[in-house]
C-alpha cells in the first residue's frame, strides 16, 4: 500500500497514528491556515457582513454605528433610479462588446502571433505592455489622447476630414471607454490564449492538415474546441472585471456626461463618498456583490463544469 | 499564497500607517516643561500659484518659530480634496487642520464631532475679522474656524473678444446677456468656457439664477422644506435651459475639467472663450493653466432678471477657512491664527490670490479687478454660500448633477426641480 503513495503525502500519511499525533496534526494545519482565515475574515467576509448590514441603514457614515432603520428602503429607492437602470445597459452592453468584438479580437492576434513570423516576441511584448500599465496612468493618458480640442486622436484624424469629441459626447463616450478598455485588455487575452495554443500539441493539428483539412477547419474544429477551457475562463474574468469597473470610467468621464457612462462603481463612489449617503451607497455595493457572486457561481457550475473538475463548485467530485 | 499574504500583510501595514495619519499628531509635553515635538496634518487644496508657494512659506516661517511644530501639507485638487476629507472623516478622524467652506458640510462634521470648538482660542482675533467671511465659521454662537478668503462669484471676461463681438460694456440684466451670447456667437467667438466634467462650476448659472429669481429667503427656506418644485426655481431651471440652447459652451465641454490644460480655465486664459463664471481665484488659476489675459480680462456681476424677487446686490460665493480637527493638539489652533494675522494674510491679498478677510486689509488689494470684487462684497444686501456647500453634501451634489443633466439636456427643468427635491427628502 505504502508503495503506492508518492511524494508528500508519503511524509504525512504513516501508519495508523495514535490520538495524540492525530491531534498534532490538526494543531499544525489549524496554525497553518489561520493566518489566511483570520485575512479572509478580516478582509473578505467582514466588509461583507458589514455593507449587508449598512445597506438596511439611512446612514451619513459619521460617527459610530447607524441607527435609523429603514429595512430594504435603500434597495427600492435605487431600483427605482435612472441611473441604476443605465449602470445595468452599460454593464450589458460592455459585457457584449468585450465577449463579441474584445474577446476574438484578442483570440486573432493571438492565432496570429502564434505562427512563425518574424518579431513576434516583439510583438507580444508590445501587446501586453499596456495590462501593465496601472489603470488611473491609462485613463490620463487617454483623456490627453481624446481631448476634443487638442487632444492626439483629433488632430490625426483631422487628416482624413474625421473629428469626434470622444468622451465629451454622450453618443460617442461608450465606444470610447470600450476602445480605452480593449487597448488595456486585449494584451491580456492574448497572452492566455496564446498559453492556452502552446498546450494543443502539435501532432493534432499536423494529423487534421494530413488528412486534408483546411487551416479554417483545423481552426474550427480542433483548435477552437480544445482551447475552450481557456476562453471560458478569459470570459469569466472579462465578465467579472467589466461588473467591478471603475478606475478607468472614473479617470476618463467620471461617469459623464449625464451619466451616460456611469457604473455601478462610480455611481457607488457618488453616494458613498461626495453625498455621504452610505447607507444607500452600501446597498449598490450589495447589488454588485450578489451580481459578481451569481455570476461566479452559475457560470462555474453549468460553463466551467468540465474545467473545474475536482474544484470546490463540484465539491471534489463527489456530486 | 505565501506571496499574496505578504502582499496583504504589507497592504494592512501601509493602510494601518495612512490611517493613523489624522491623529498622530499628539502633544508629548516634556517633563522638564519644554514644549514635545508636533507633527500637524494640514489638508488644503490651493494648487494653483500663488498660495500654493505662500502658504508653504507661511508653514516654513511657523515652523523656524516653532522648533518643535512640523507641518506636513497635503495639498489636494478640488474634488479630490472632496473626496478624500470626507473618507477620512467618515472613518472618524479629521486632519489637524482643514481647510473648509463652512456650511452644511461643515455642519455635517460638527455633527459628528470631528472639529474643535475654538470659540475660546480665538476670542481675542475674533474681532479683527469682517462679519461676512467670518459667519460661514460660526454655528450656534460657536466657531470653528478662520477664514483665509472670502469673495463672490461672477463672470470674467476677455475684453479684447468682447469688444470683437461689439459689446460695449458688459450685460447688466440677464437678457441682454443672452443678447451678448448671440452677438458672441455671430462673431465666430466661443461665448462660454465651462468645465463639464466636473459639475460645481454648471452649478453656479442655476444657483445665481435661482438667487436672482426666487431671492436670497427661498434658497435659505429651501434648505428646511426640502421643496426644490416651487415655480421660482424652475423658472431659475428654464433659464439655464435658455442659455444652454444657445450652445454658448467650448466644444466638448461636457468632458472638460475645471484647471486642466485644455479646461475651463485655460480655455479663457488662451482665448479661446469670451468668459467664464467663477470664483475670486480665477485669475490666479486662469494665469496658472495657459497663458494669462492679462489686462484683457475683466469682471462684471452676475447680471439683474428682469421681474425677479431678489436684489441685483446679492452676492453667491464663497471663500475658504481653516477648521481643526478636534483631538489636534494647541499648536493647530495657534497656527491658524498665525496664518490669519494681519501682516501674514495680507501678503496673500497682495499677491492676489485671496480677498481681504481682515478689517482694513483692503488696501492691500493691488488688482483692479479683485477690488471690483472685493467693493461688491462690502457693499452686499445679503450672501448664499455655494449651494454644494450650504445644503448637506447629498443635496449640495444633487443640485451640481442636476444642474449638469439640464445643461446637456438630459433633463428638463421640472425634471431637475423633483430630482432635487427627491434627494432633499430623502436626507433626515
Amino acid at each position: 500500500m505504502t508503495t503506492l503513495i508518492r511524494g508528500p503525502e508519503a511524509v504525512t500519511l504513516p501508519a495508523p497514528a495514535p490520538a495524540a499525533k492525530r491531534r498534532g496534526r490538526r494543531l499544525t494545519i489549524t496554525l497553518f491556515v489561520l493566518p489566511a482565515l483570520v485575512l479572509f475574515l478580516l478582509l473578505v467576509v467582514a466588509p461583507i457582513l458589514v455593507a449587508g448590514y449598512a445597506s438596511m441603514f439611512r446612514w451619513n457614515g459619521f460617527g459610530g454605528l447607524p441607527t435609523t432603520f429603514i429595512g430594504f428602503d435603500n434597495f427600492t429607492r435605487l431600483f427605482g433610479t435612472e441611473i441604476f437602470r443605465q449602470d445595468l445597459w452599460n454593464l450589458t452592453v460592455l459585457v457584449l462588446l468585450s465577449v463579441c468584438v474584445q474577446l476574438p479580437f484578442s483570440l486573432a492576434i493571438a492565432m496570429l502571433l502564434n505562427q512563425r513570423i518574424r518579431g513576434r516576441t516583439l510583438y507580444r511584448l508590445v501587446f501586453f505592455a499596456p495590462y501593465v500599465l496601472s489603470e488611473v496612468i491609462t485613463g490620463v493618458l487617454f483623456s490627453l489622447i481624446l481631448a476634443p480640442d487638442a487632444g492626439m486622436a483629433n488632430q490625426l484624424l483631422s487628416v482624413f476630414g474625421i473629428e469626434s469629441e470622444w468622451l465629451a459626447d454622450p453618443d460617442t463616450v461608450m465606444p470610447s471607454l470600450f476602445l480605452v478598455m480593449t487597448w488595456k485588455y486585449f494584451g491580456f487575452h492574448m497572452m492566455i490564449y496564446l498559453a492556452g495554443r502552446q498546450n494543443i500539441p502539435n501532432e493534432l493539428i499536423e494529423a487534421a492538415q494530413i488528412d486534408g483539412a483546411s487551416s479554417w477547419r483545423t481552426f474550427r474544429h480542433i483548435t477552437l474546441p480544445l482551447l475552450g477551457p481557456t476562453i471560458r475562463i478569459s470570459v469569466f474574468l472579462s465578465v467579472i472585471y467589466t461588473i467591478q469597473l471603475f478606475d478607468l470610467v472614473w479617470i476618463l468621464t467620471g461617469g459623464g456626461p449625464s451619466h451616460s457612462s456611469e457604473t455601478m462603481a462610480v455611481t457607488m463612489m457618488e453616494w458613498g463618498f461626495k453625498r455621504s449617503q452610505v447607507g444607500y451607497a452600501s446597498a449598490i455595493s450589495v447589488v454588485m456583490f450578489v451580481l459578481s457572486l451569481v455570476f461566479a457561481l452559475v457560470y462555474q457550475r453549468f460553463v466551467m463544469r468540465r474545467d473545474l473538475e475536482g474544484a470546490t463548485t463540484t465539491m471534489g467530485g463527489r456530486r | 499564497m505565501k506571496r499574496s499574504l505578504m502582499v496583504i500583510a504589507a497592504a494592512m501595514l501601509v493602510a494601518g500607517c495612512g490611517g493613523s495619519g489624522g491623529d498622530s499628531a499628539t502633544t508629548e509635553t516634556g517633563q522638564s516643561g519644554s514644549p514635545g515635538k508636533v507633527t500637524l496634518e494640514w489638508w488644503h487644496l490651493s494648487t494653483a500659484e500663488p498660495l500654493k508657494t505662500l502658504w508653504a512659506q507661511r508653514a516654513q516661517e511657523y515652523m523656524a518659530k516653532n522648533p518643535n511644530v512640523t507641518i506636513k501639507a497635503t495639498v489636494l485638487e478640488n474634488d479630490a480634496y472632496k473626496a478624500k476629507l470626507t473618507t477620512i472623516t467618515q472613518s472618524g478622524q479629521a486632519p489637524d487642520l482643514f481647510a473648509t467652506w463652512g456650511g452644511g458640510v461643515l455642519k455635517q462634521q460638527i455633527d459628528a464631532g470631528l472639529v474643535k470648538d475654538i470659540s475660546a482660542d480665538v476670542a481675542d482675533v475674533l474681532p479683527n475679522f469682517t462679519p461676512a467671511a467670518l459667519s460661514a465659521y460660526q454655528l450656534d454662537g460657536k466657531t470653528y474656524g478662520l477664514p483665509t478668503d472670502i469673495g463672490l462669484v461672477g463672470f470674467w471676461y476677455n475684453k479684447k473678444l468682447f469688444e470683437k463681438a461689439g459689446i460695449t460694456q458688459p450685460p447688466a440684466t440677464w437678457s441682454a446677456f443672452l443678447e451678448d451670447v448671440k452677438k458672441l456667437k455671430a462673431a465666430g467667438i466661443t461665448p462660454i468656457a465651462l468645465a463639464g466634467k466636473e459639475k460645481w462650476p454648471g452649478h453656479y448659472y442655476w444657483a445665481y439664477l435661482a438667487l436672482r429669481i426666487a431671492g436670497l429667503d427661498a434658497l435659505k427656506q429651501a434648505a428646511t422644506d426640502k421643496d426644490f418644485t416651487k415655480p421660482d426655481f424652475v423658472a431659475a431651471g428654464q433659464q439655464v435651459k435658455a442659455l444652454a440652447d444657445l450652445q454658448p459652451f467650448q466644444k466638448g465641454f461636457l468632458g472638460a475639467a475645471y484647471s486642466t490644460p485644455d479646461g475651463q480655465s485655460a480655455t479663457v486664459s488662451n482665448g479661446k472663450a469670451a468668459m467664464e463664471l467663477m470664483g475670486q481665484w480665477a485669475p490666479s488659476v486662469q494665469k496658472d493653466s495657459g497663458k494669462g489675459l492679462g489686462e484683457d480680462l475683466g469682471f462684471f456681476p452676475f447680471p439683474a432678471v428682469e421681474g425677479g424677487k431678489g436684489s441685483i446686490g446679492d452676492a453667491f460665493g464663497g471663500g475658504g477657512g481653516l477648521a481643526v480637527g478636534v483631538d489636534a493638539p494647541k499648536e493647530a489652533v495657534d497656527f491658524v491664527k498665525f496664518m490669519t494675522e494681519m501682516g501674514n494674510h495680507s501678503k496673500a491679498v497682495e499677491a492676489g490670490g485671496v480677498l481681504p478677510v481682515l478689517k482694513g486689509e483692503e488696501n492691500a488689494v493691488k488688482d483692479a479687478n479683485l477690488k471690483q470684487v472685493a467693493s461688491l462684497l462690502a457693499s452686499a444686501s445679503g450672501y448664499q454660500l455655494y449651494l454644494d456647500q450650504a445644503y448637506p453634501p447629498a443635496v449640495g451634489q444633487q443640485v451640481n448633477d442636476s444642474v449638469a443633466e439640464l445643461i446637456a439636456g438630459t433633463k428638463t427643468p421640472d425634471e431637475v426641480a423633483a430630482d432635487i427635491t427627491e434627494v432633499a427628502k430623502s436626507e433626515e
